[in-house]
């Protein structure tokens, strides 16, 4: 209530069994001004402490990349980690919410849960990125970026060290693009250039 | 593929305002991203057909209510979720609460317990359970009246033993519950201080003064106003000194009270009262 609605880009990946590497070769390729706030959803141990924001702070050489607290609001210039052992939300007031419900598909986080949300809050506005898994999470959370509207990507298979997760989404979206990291990065990128 | 179901703005304020004025339990502050999906999720375990046969079911059925409340409020708990922030409780909370004569702890949204038995289990080992009183409280009923049983899914025990051990826990965990099929019971002298009751953190009051509450995993359905409401609820309930334990992603920021605690433990969301 009387604060501003998000209405600008955002970017949701989701990865799981082998996704760290692409995830990073995503990363390390995005322009010095990109700005536009990245939301990561990876499937990781539930109540076993693990920093996975310090590691990419490290193998990116860049700060502002943090798991969000309750109500957060979504800041340009952040890469956004979903916590462990919450489903990661956002609200249509632009902050993150977070929920301690059910485990979807045996995974808290989930990886659908954030992009339907974050599909139907940002609408068209959503860039939604699934790399490698071995499972089939992220695959209707892709379908919903598409059905508002936005972008959806995957990892090519051929690249992906278990393309289970890829290919499951590909088996009911036929609007996602098949790319490479690299490429992935430069689609990022053209992004932040349009805006 | 089906479509995606949805409910709009004004239905959903239309259902609060009826859940409101019909049976005096006011969701409207309650987060929506969250609260949406618990609806839909009602819909469907309920076989509601339309948002038409929900508002009929609500209106003229008692029991669809309790239902409806039951399933509404996400109801998810461990023991010794967060390991580490158990581990902090041991060291820097429990000292401090041991310079008392008598103990009084309350946990706000315990849900069916797991929470409640796993402090249970700190204050045993350090010698305070005896002289404790734990208030454990909930806004769903039938929450509660599982908590009172003790009982607790077998299945989930080996995730609970070893978060236990990274807590810090040093005891054979099997001492204290017995199994039974399915289920475990936790040992009942375990439980035999903890006073069950309802109590709505959004229309309730301040009820006793504990020295240490805790309040997990519970505020972030609500929305930022609504949160500063209960954190008020919450330094009202605690004496100067007294100890206040958030879930390990929430935060005293954006409430008007921020100044009035100290952090014990920043990681662990542990703080304390100032004065
Ligand atoms: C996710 S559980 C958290 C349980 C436990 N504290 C933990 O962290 O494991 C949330 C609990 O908050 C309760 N709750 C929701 N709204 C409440 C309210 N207004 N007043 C009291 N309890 C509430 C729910 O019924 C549920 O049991």
């Amino acid at each position: 209530m009387g604060e501003e609605v998000n209405s600008g880009h955002i970017v949701v990946m989701g990865g799981s069994a082998g996704s760290y590497t692409p995830l990073v070769s995503v990363l390390k390729r995005l322009s010095p001004g990109f700005s536009i706030p990245i939301i990561i959803v990876l499937h990781r141990l539930r109540n076993v402490e693990s920093e996975i924001d310090k590691l990419l702070s490290m193998a990116l050489g860049r700060d502002k990349i943090k798991e969000p607290e309750d109500k957060e609001n979504i800041q340009p210039g952040y890469i956004y980690l979903a916590p462990r052992n919450y489903h990661l939300l956002v609200e249509e007031n632009g902050c993150f919410g977070l929920d301690y419900s059910e485990l979807v598909d045996y995974s808290r986080p989930s990886i659908n849960i954030t992009m339907q949300s974050v599909a139907s809050v940002y609408q068209e506005n959503v860039t939604g990125v699934l790399l490698s898994g071995a499972n089939s999470d992220g695959a209707s959370g892709l379908l919903s970026v598409s059905r508002h509207g936005g972008t959806a990507i995957v990892q090519s298979p051929a690249t992906c060290e278990y393309a289970t997760m890829p290919q499951a989404a590909l088996n009911i979206n036929t609007k996602a693009l098949i790319l490479s990291p690299e490429k992935i990065a430069v689609v990022l990128n053209g992004l932040s250039a349009k805006i | 593929m089906t479509e995606e179901k949805n409910i709009s703005n004004d239905e959903l304020k239309e259902l609060q305002e009826l859940v409101l004025y019909r049976y005096g339990y006011d969701f409207s502050q309650y987060s929506k991203a969250s609260f949406v999906r618990r609806v839909l999720r009602f819909f469907e375990v309920a076989g509601v057909a339309s948002f038409y046969d929900f508002k009929y079911n609500l209106v003229n059925n008692k029991e669809f209510f309790a239902f409806f409340l039951e399933n509404v409020t996400v109801n998810v708990t461990e023991m010794f979720r967060d390991p580490s922030f158990y581990r902090g409780l041991r060291e820097k909370v429990l000292p401090a609460l041991a310079t008392y004569p008598v103990i009084k702890i309350w946990h706000a949204g315990c849900a069916t317990g797991e929470e409640v038995f796993s402090m249970c289990i700190l204050l045993e080992e350090a010698g305070l359970l005896s002289r404790s009183i734990i208030y454990a409280t909930d806004i769903n009923p039938k929450n509660l009246d599982q908590a009172k049983k003790g009982i607790i899914p077998l299945t989930a025990m080996k995730e609970y033993i070893q978060n236990y051990h990274l807590s810090g826990g040093r005891q054979d965990f099997s001492s204290y519950y017995t199994a039974r099929y399915d289920n475990v019971l936790i040992k009942k002298e375990l439980r035999k201080n903890i006073v069950f009751s309802q109590h709505n953190l959004v229309t309730d009051y301040a009820f006793n003064e504990f020295q240490l509450v805790l309040c997990r995993n519970v505020m972030i359905y609500f929305e930022k106003e609504l949160q500063n409401r209960v954190m008020h609820l919450f330094y009202d309930s605690l004496p100067s000194g007294g100890y206040l334990a958030l879930g390990i992603k929430e935060s005293l920021l954006f409430t008007d009270v921020r100044w009035k605690f100290e952090t014990v433990d920043a990681a662990s969301k542990i703080f304390r009262r100032k004065t």
